[in-house]
């Protein structure tokens, strides 16, 4: 890889409402399908807090057969690659959804969600969801982790022990808002997902941890809001960066980034940002495992 | 609570996101009219949004356009929040991020236009009654202080709490284009069927990729900068 590609981060884009954004990525990624359609939280779903925001979506979406359906054809006239954010409640969901989209030419790649913040979880491990898609699809599958474990290059080691492709790391993490007035929580399922600038230092410390701990190739993303803060993630073991809550308030940042990106590895004497990669691993002590 | 989404399409293509300059700030009452350059915008539609970069804040903020004077952009913002309190508190000369015009605004084909606003609801309705040609206006304020924003459409009947402005809409109201807050348009909706209502919900992005703002329309959650801002009762 001689560069470094930049998608946006699931839940973040709507390429039918934004096509011209979607296609100035090097990947669209969907927002999360499930085997059934959802209606997502009630509102209130957003609330900016003083470092980030906090959102409750809800994995609203219309579900697997709705989004063949209907949507996959309207995103293939994009010709941009196309991965499908994947969501379920067990392991049978997973699989149900990967078996469903592994037919459809126009899917590169399968993301996994194992780590909405917003839904109750399924009950089984990260690996063992993994291992469900990965009987079901032949696709590549990146699973998404959240950052809210004690160690993530143990989950890393143990998805890519269950087949994972790559890593997409990191989800939000829980978050709750209170309203100054009423001091109860301003959104309306109570907690949400958080996200923004206060989210980096968190991804930047998966992402290291990770990289150190597997061999696969990483999108790494949580607060990035520019070329600098991409050039870091990359230092860490990213192999691809993605924007979150940036997209939302600057839809065109992903040629500002990129062309950022460019500059600070120009700006360090290399030709790509790709040659970064890991440099943060090499120059400092292998970090301390919790197993040790 | 249920709806009828108006039957304008979704622009293709994103409209433009530009860095504009305040060329003034007027006071009325406790709202300022931020007033921007307007660079290479297009003012778009009454009722349709703008994504106001709020400095210091992470996330934009969703303004209805009060006013196009020719080379700008008029805002009417009520300082309640930090995002809002640091617009009004723009210096003139100072730069801002603008994205827009966003969402559906008012349908204009219409007979006997009646615009109803209340408090801050007034912000679309302005450049309304320009493009509509000054149809008959009612409002209703919290107070005396906050009515002085009425000077923004002479000629409108105005009243202010405890009495509500839903008490001067008549019996055969003609085509409500109304904006305000949640129990005046609920009132409204049931009121007046057809009525075009501008709602408001937080935004994180105005152009559908956050799924933050939905209202429920047809038993759906659907994203109010998508389907609306306005929508028929």
């Amino acid at each position: 890889m001689t560069t470094v590609p930049i998608l946006n981060a699931s839940g973040c884009l709507d390429a039918l409402t934004a096509p011209d954004v979607a296609k100035s990525l090097d990947a669209f990624v969907t927002k999360t399908v499930t085997p059934l359609p959802r209606e997502g939280n009630p509102p209130v779903r957003i609330a900016e807090t003083e470092w980030g925001m906090l959102n409750s979506i809800g994995l609203q979406n219309p579900g697997i057969d709705a989004f063949v359906v209907d949507v996959l054809p309207l995103l293939r006239e994009l010709a941009t690659p196309i991965w499908v954010s994947v969501g379920g409640f067990s392991a049978r969901d997973y699989a149900f959804a990967c078996e469903r989209l592994d037919g459809c030419a126009d899917v590169t790649t399968i993301e996994l969600n194992l780590s909405c913040p917003n839904v109750e979880e399924a009950p089984e491990a990260a690996a063992e969801l993994v291992q469900a898609a990965r009987a079901a699809t032949g696709k590549p599958l990146y699973a998404k982790l959240s950052p809210a474990t004690w160690d993530i290059g143990e989950t890393a080691r143990a998805v890519a022990g269950a087949g994972a492709d790559g890593l997409s790391l990191v989800n939000t993490i829980r978050g709750l808002a209170l309203d100054p007035d009423s001091g109860r929580p301003v959104l309306g399922r109570g907690h949400g997902g958080y996200s923004g600038p206060a989210l980096k230092p968190i991804a930047l410390a998966c992402v290291y941890a990770c990289a150190s701990a597997v061999d696969l190739p990483i999108v790494g993303m949580g607060g990035v809001a520019g070329g600098r803060d991409a050039l870091e993630l990359v230092a860490a073991g990213a192999t691809a960066v993605a924007l979150g809550t940036i997209l939302f308030s600057d839809p065109f940042a992903a040629g500002r980034v990129r062309g950022e990106l460019a500059a600070e590895a120009t700006a360090r004497g290399v030709a790509s940002p790709a040659e970064i990669r890991g440099a943060a691993l090499a120059a400092t002590p292998s970090p301390v495992s919790s197993t040790e | 609570m249920s709806f009828v989404a108006q039957s304008h399409k979704v622009e293709s293509a994103l409209p433009a996101r530009e860095l504009l300059s305040v060329r003034g700030r007027d006071e009325l009452g406790p709202y300022t009219l931020l007033r921007l350059e307007r660079g290479g915008l297009d003012p778009g539609i009454p009722g349709q949004f703008f994504m106001l970069e709020a400095p210091g804040r992470l996330l934009p903020r969703p303004m209805s356009l009060c006013l196009a004077p020719p080379g700008e952009l008029a805002f009417l913002v009520d300082p309640v929040g930090p995002g809002t309190r640091a617009l009004c508190a723009l210096e003139v000369g100072a730069e801002i991020h603008v994205f827009g015009p966003l969402g559906n605004g008012f349908d204009l084909a219409v007979e006997r236009p009646l615009l109803v606003g209340g408090g801050i609801g007034i912000a679309p309705l302005p450049y309304a009654s320009e493009a509509l040609g000054n149809p008959p206006a009612v409002l209703g304020f919290r107070s005396e202080r906050h009515a002085q924003a009425a000077s923004l459409l002479p000629g409108a009947d105005i009243v202010v709490e405890p009495r509500l402005v839903t008490e001067l809409i008549p019996d055969e109201p003609g085509d409500v284009l109304a904006c305000g807050p949640e129990p005046m348009l609920e009132a409204i909706r049931v009121r007046v069927p057809g009525a075009q209502l501008a709602w408001e919900a937080p935004m994180a992005c105005g152009y559908g990729a956050c799924y933050g703002c939905v209202v429920e329309i047809a038993g759906h959650y659907e994203r109010l900068c998508v389907r609306g801002p306005v929508l028929r009762a």
